[in-house]
C-alpha cells in the first residue's frame, strides 16, 4: 500500500491532547534506520526554519514516521495545520545517538507533557530486558496522551497531574522521590520540560542514581556544523545534536540550557505575530 | 605595441551603498573592459600562469579566444577543466594562484585572469537564460558511484564521472546542494542563483541529487556498497566549528561563524520574518579571526544592521590569511580592525546575553613552526570592549560523524581522512578529497581534488569487473 505515497506525505494528523499534535508521514528513508532516542530535522515549507522533533514512533514495514509535537510557536503551529495528503518540504534523519538499550535491572521512566512521545519508543525497547516503572505527568488531564500505550510497555505505571484531574495530584517528582527511597532503581530516564528534568536531577544527584535526560536545545543544522545546540555537561561544552541529545542528567548545566532556549524570545514573538497576522488575511 | 602595465579595474558598488545591501559587490567587466584586459595577455609559450591553477586551465588559450571575440570557444576551454567557472572566477584567491605566476608581474600588474574567467562564465549564464541549454546525454556504462557531500569537491567529481558514463548520485546532508558555496560564502560575494545554475547544469547532465541525507547517521558507507555503489567519493568538508574554550562562550549572542552564516545565507535570516529563521540583531559586533570566513561574517553583520563591527585578530595585518581584495573591501566598508588583540572572556547580563568582552593586546615574537611571528600577550594590556554580539571564526575541523560510524576509515589526529596519491582512503573503492582531507582550504583546491579522485575512480572501476 505504501508505494502510492509521496516522500514526506502526511498520512494522518490529529490533536492527541491539548495543543499536542500527532502527525504520521511517509518517510521510508528515515524510518529504515530509525532507533529510539533519535530525532529528525523538519522544514515545514520552503521559507521554514529547521526544527528538531523526536522520532516518537516508526513502522519499518510501511515506512511511516510518527511525530508528536506541542504547538508553541510559529513553526509548530503551521506544521499542525498541515492536512492529510500535504507534503512536508524536508525531513532529515535519523539524527543523534540512539538510546542505550541493554539490561540495567530496574528502570524508572519519567515523562512530562509532550515528553511522553519520545519516552514511549525507549520504554518499549527497554521493556524486554528490564523491569520498568513509568511515571507520566501533565499539567492536567487534557494534556495527557498515550497512557494506554505506555501501560502496555511498563510493568507499573503512575499518572500525575498538577491539578489532580487524573491520577495523583502534583508533580512527577513526588512519586519519584518515594520510589527512589523504597526500591533499588538502577537507572532513571527523564524527558519533558526543562524544569522537570532539572528537578528530577536534584533528586537523583542526591541519591547518586544514574540519570539520562534528552535535551531540547535550539538547533539549526542538527548535524554538528553550526554549534547552535551547545550545552555544558560536566563542565565541558558539547553539541547536543551529535554528541546527544541524551546526556548524563546529573552533570548537565540546566540553567545554561534554559538561558540559551530563551535566546530568541523576542524574535519568536515577531514570527508568531507575523504568521497570525498574515494568515488572518489582515 | 607596449603592454598596459596596470590591470583594468572592475566596477564595484559604492562602499556606502553596498554596506546596506546583500547585492554582489563586484559587478563584472563590460565586453569592452574584458577586451581591454584580454589584450594585455602576452600568450606566453611556457604558460607560467597555468602552474598556479590547481586544475590547470589553459589560461592563455581561453584569454586568446576572448581577444578574438570567440566567447563560446573560450567557455569551452574553461569547461574542459573547470565545471564551476562562475564560482571560481569570483572566489579564487587568484593573487596567490594563477596570477602570482603571470609574466606581467615583472613589469606591473598581472593579467586579471579571474575577472576574465568570470566575464566568460557570466556571458554563458546570460545566454542560457534566453535560450534553453541543450540537454546532453552521455553513453551510460551501468556502474554506480556515490558522492558524499555537494561542495566543490563533490560537484567536480560528479561532473567528470557523469561525462564518462557513470551513474552518479550526490548525497547531501543539507536540504540544498553546494556546500560552503551555498551555506557559507555570502550572497554579496557569490550570489546563490549562480550556485543554483551550476547545480542545474549537473542535473541536466544526469547527476542525481539526494538531499537531507547525512551519511553515517542513517545510511552508512557499507549500506551504499550494499546498494550497488561500486565506488564512493567523500567530499564532506571541514564543517565542525571550533571555539577557543574561554569563559562565556555559551552566552546568548555568541555565534560560531558557521551558525551565523548558515542562518543568514542558507536560511535567509536577513529576510526574517518572511523567512522563519531568526538571527539576533546587534549594535556592536566583535568577529574573532582573520580569515575569509571572519571577513565574510563581519561584512554580513554590517549588512544585518550593526552600527559598529570589530574584527579582532591576534596577529598583524600581514599575517591575515584572508584574500587581499576582501580585506580591502572590508576596510572600505568601515570594519574596525583590532589587530594584535586577543579575546580572554565574554561577560553576560542577567538574562545571559553577552554585553562585554575582555581583550588583551599582543606583540609579535619569534616565528613559530608556520614561519609566522608568534603573538605574545602584552602584560597589563587588558581592556573591556562593550559589545552585544560575538561571531567566533577561529577555524573548523572535519565533521566527525562519518568517522564515528566508519571505524575502518583512517584519519589524522584532527579527523582529516588519510588518502594515498590517488585520493583513495584506507577502504578500497572509497576515495576522498577537498577540505575533509586537507582541512579548510579553497574552492579550487577542493575542485582539483575532486577531479583527481574522479580520474582514480575511473581507473579503479575499469580495472575491476
Ligand atoms: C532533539 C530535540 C527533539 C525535540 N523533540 C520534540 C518533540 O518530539 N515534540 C515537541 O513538541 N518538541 C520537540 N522539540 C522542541 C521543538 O523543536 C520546539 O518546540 C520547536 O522548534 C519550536 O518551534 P516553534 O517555531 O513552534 O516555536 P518558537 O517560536 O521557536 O518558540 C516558542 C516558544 O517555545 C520555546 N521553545 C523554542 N524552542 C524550544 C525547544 N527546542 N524546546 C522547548 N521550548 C522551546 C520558546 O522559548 C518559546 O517560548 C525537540 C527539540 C530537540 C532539540
Ligand atoms: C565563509 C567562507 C568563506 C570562504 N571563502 C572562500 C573564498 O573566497 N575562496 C576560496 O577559494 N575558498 C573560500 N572558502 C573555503 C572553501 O569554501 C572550501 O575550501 C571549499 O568549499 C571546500 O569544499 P569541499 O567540497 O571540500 O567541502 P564543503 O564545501 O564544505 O562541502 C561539504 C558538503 O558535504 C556535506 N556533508 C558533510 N558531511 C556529510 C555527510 N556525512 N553526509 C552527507 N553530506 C555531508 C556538507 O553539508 C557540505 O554541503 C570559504 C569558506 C567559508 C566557510
Ligand atoms: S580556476 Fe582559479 S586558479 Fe585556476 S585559472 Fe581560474 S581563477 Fe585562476
Ligand atoms: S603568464 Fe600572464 S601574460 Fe603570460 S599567458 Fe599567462 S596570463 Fe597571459
Ligand atoms: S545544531 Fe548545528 S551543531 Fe548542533
Amino acid at each position: 500500500m505504501s508505494k502510492s505515497f509521496k516522500q514526506n506525505e502526511v498520512i494522518q494528523v490529529h490533536e492527541l491532547a491539548k495543543s499536542i499534535t500527532m502527525m504520521e508521514v511517509y518517510a521510508p528513508n528515515v524510518v529504515e534506520f530509525a532507533k529510539p532516542g533519535q530525532f529528525v530535522i523538519v522544514i515545514n515549507e520552503a521559507k521554514g526554519e529547521r526544527i528538531p522533533l523526536t522520532i516518537a514512533d516508526f513502522s519499518k514495514e510501511n515506512g511511516i514516521l510518527t511525530l508528536v509535537f506541542q504547538q508553541v510557536g510559529k513553526s509548530t503551529m503551521a506544521l499542525a495545520k498541515r492536512k492529510v495528503g500535504d507534503v512536508i518540504e524536508h525531513i532529515n534523519g535519523p539524527l543523534g545517538h540512539a538510546s542505550l538499550i541493554q539490561p540495567f535491572g530496574n528502570v524508572l521512566m519519567v515523562a512530562g507533557g509532550v515528553g511522553i512521545a519520545p519516552v514511549f519508543p525507549i520504554t518499549r525497547a527497554l521493556k524486554e530486558q528490564n523491569h520498568i516503572i513509568s511515571i507520566v505527568g501533565a499539567k492536567s488531564k487534557d494534556g495527557l496522551f498515550w497512557v494506554d500505550k505506555m501501560k502496555k510497555v511498563s510493568d507499573e505505571l503512575i499518572i500525575t497531574t498538577d491539578d489532580g484531574s487524573l491520577g495523583r495530584a502534583g508533580f512527577v517528582t513526588e512519586p519519584l522521590k518515594e520510589i527512589l527511597s523504597n526500591q533499588k532503581i538502577d537507572r532513571v530516564i527523564a524527558i519533558g520540560p526543562l524544569i522537570m528534568m532539572k528537578n528530577v536531577s536534584k533528586i537523583t544527584k542526591e541519591k547518586n542514581i544514574p540519570l539520562i535526560v534528552s535535551l531540547n536545545s535550539l538547533m539549526v543544522c542538527g548535524m554538528g556544523m553550526c554549534g547552535a545546540c551547545r550545552c555544558t555537561v560536566n563542565e565541558k561544552s558539547k553539541f547536543t545534536c551529535f554528541e546527544g541529545p541524551e546526556f548524563d542528567g546529573n552533570e548537565v548545566n540546566f540553567n545554561e540550557v534554559n538561558q540559551r532556549l530563551q535566546m530568541y524570545r523576542k524574535e519568536e514573538k515577531i514570527a508568531l505575530d507575523y504568521y497570525l497576522g498574515g494568515s488572518n488575511g489582515r | 605595441m607596449a603592454v598596459k602595465k596596470t590591470a583594468t579595474p572592475m566596477p564595484e558598488q559604492d562602499p556606502n551603498v553596498r554596506k546596506n545591501n546583500f547585492d554582489e559587490v563586484a559587478l563584472g567587466y563590460t565586453p569592452e573592459q574584458a577586451q581591454e584586459e584580454a589584450v594585455r595577455c602576452l600568450n606566453c609559450k611556457t604558460k607560467p600562469c597555468v602552474q598556479g591553477c590547481p586544475v590547470c586551465i589553459d589560461i592563455p588559450a581561453f584569454i586568446m579566444a576572448i581577444k578574438k571575440g570567440d566567447l563560446q570557444g573560450s567557455i569551452d576551454i574553461l569547461h574542459e577543466k573547470n565545471c564551476l567557472p562562475l564560482v571560481t572566477g569570483r572566489v579564487c584567491p587568484q593573487e596567490e594562484q594563477c596570477q602570482k605566476f603571470c609574466s606581467l608581474n615583472k613589469i606591473g600588474e598581472s593579467v586579471s585572469i579571474g575577472r576574465l574567467e568570470r566575464f566568460v562564465a557570466d556571458w554563458e549564464m546570460k545566454k542560457n537564460k534566453t535560450s534553453e541549454p541543450k540537454t546532453v546525454h552521455y553513453q551510460r556504462i551501468g556502474k554506480k558511484v556515490a558522492i558524499i557531500g555537494s561542495g566543490p569537491a563533490g560537484l567536480s567529481c560528479a561532473g567528470d564521472l557523469i561525462k564518462w558514463g557513470y551513474d552518479v548520485t550526490v548525497f547531501e546532508a543539507f536540504h540544498k546542494s553546494g556546500g560552503v558555496l551555498i551555506y557559507g560564502i555570502p550572497e554579496f560575494r557569490l550570489p546563490k542563483d549562480i550556485v543554483e545554475v551550476e547545480i542545474q547544469n549537473l542535473k541536466r547532465m544526469g547527476v542525481v541529487f539526494d538531499n537531507n541525507r547525512l551519511i553515517g547517521s542513517g545510511l552508512k558507507i557499507n549500506d551504499l556498497m550494499d546498494r550497488g555503489f561500486q565506488a564512493i567519493f567523500i567530499g564532506s568538508g571541514a564543517g565542525l566549528p571550533q571555539f577557543m574554550g574561554i569563559p562565556g562562550e555559551n552566552l546568548s549572542g555568541v555565534y560560531s561563524a558557521n551558525e551565523y552564516l548558515t542562518r543568514s545565507n542558507l536560511m535567509k535570516s536577513f529576510l526574517f520574518p518572511k523567512y522563519d529563521t531568526p538571527i539576533l540583531s546587534a549594535k556592536n559586533v566583535a568577529v574573532i579571526g582573520g580569515g575569509n570566513v571572519a571577513l565574510d561574517s563581519a561584512r554580513t553583520a554590517l549588512r544585518m544592521g550593526a552600527d559598529h563591527v570589530y574584527l579582532i585578530y591576534r596577529r598583524s595585518r600581514e599575517e591575515m590569511p584572508a584574500r587581499q581584495e576582501e580585506i580591502h573591501h572590508a576596510e572600505q566598508e568601515g570594519i574596525d580592525f583590532q589587530l594584535l588583540t586577543n579575546p580572554l572572556a565574554y561577560l553576560g547580563n542577567e538574562q545571559g546575553y553577552v554585553h562585554q568582552m575582555e581583550c588583551m593586546r599582543m606583540d609579535l615574537g619569534e616565528p613559530d613552526a608556520s614561519g609566522r611571528r608568534r603573538p605574545v600577550p602584552r602584560e597589563g594590556s587588558n581592556f573591556i570592549l562593550p559589545i552585544d554580539q560575538v561571531i567566533v571564526s577561529v577555524g573548523t575541523t572535519p565533521n566527525p560523524i562519518l568517522k564515528l560510524t566508519t571505524p575502518d576509515l583512517k584519519t589524522h589526529h584532527k579527523g582529516e581522512i588519510e588518502v594515498d596519491n590517488k585520493q583513495m582512503t584506507s577502504i578500497p573503492g572509497v576515495f576522498a578529497g577537498g577540505d575533509i582531507v586537507t582541512g579548510a582550504a579553497t574552492v579550487i583546491t577542493a575542485m582539483g581534488a575532486g577531479r583527481l579522485a574522479a580520474d582514480s575512480i575511473h581507473q579503479y572501476l575499469q580495472s575491476c569487473k
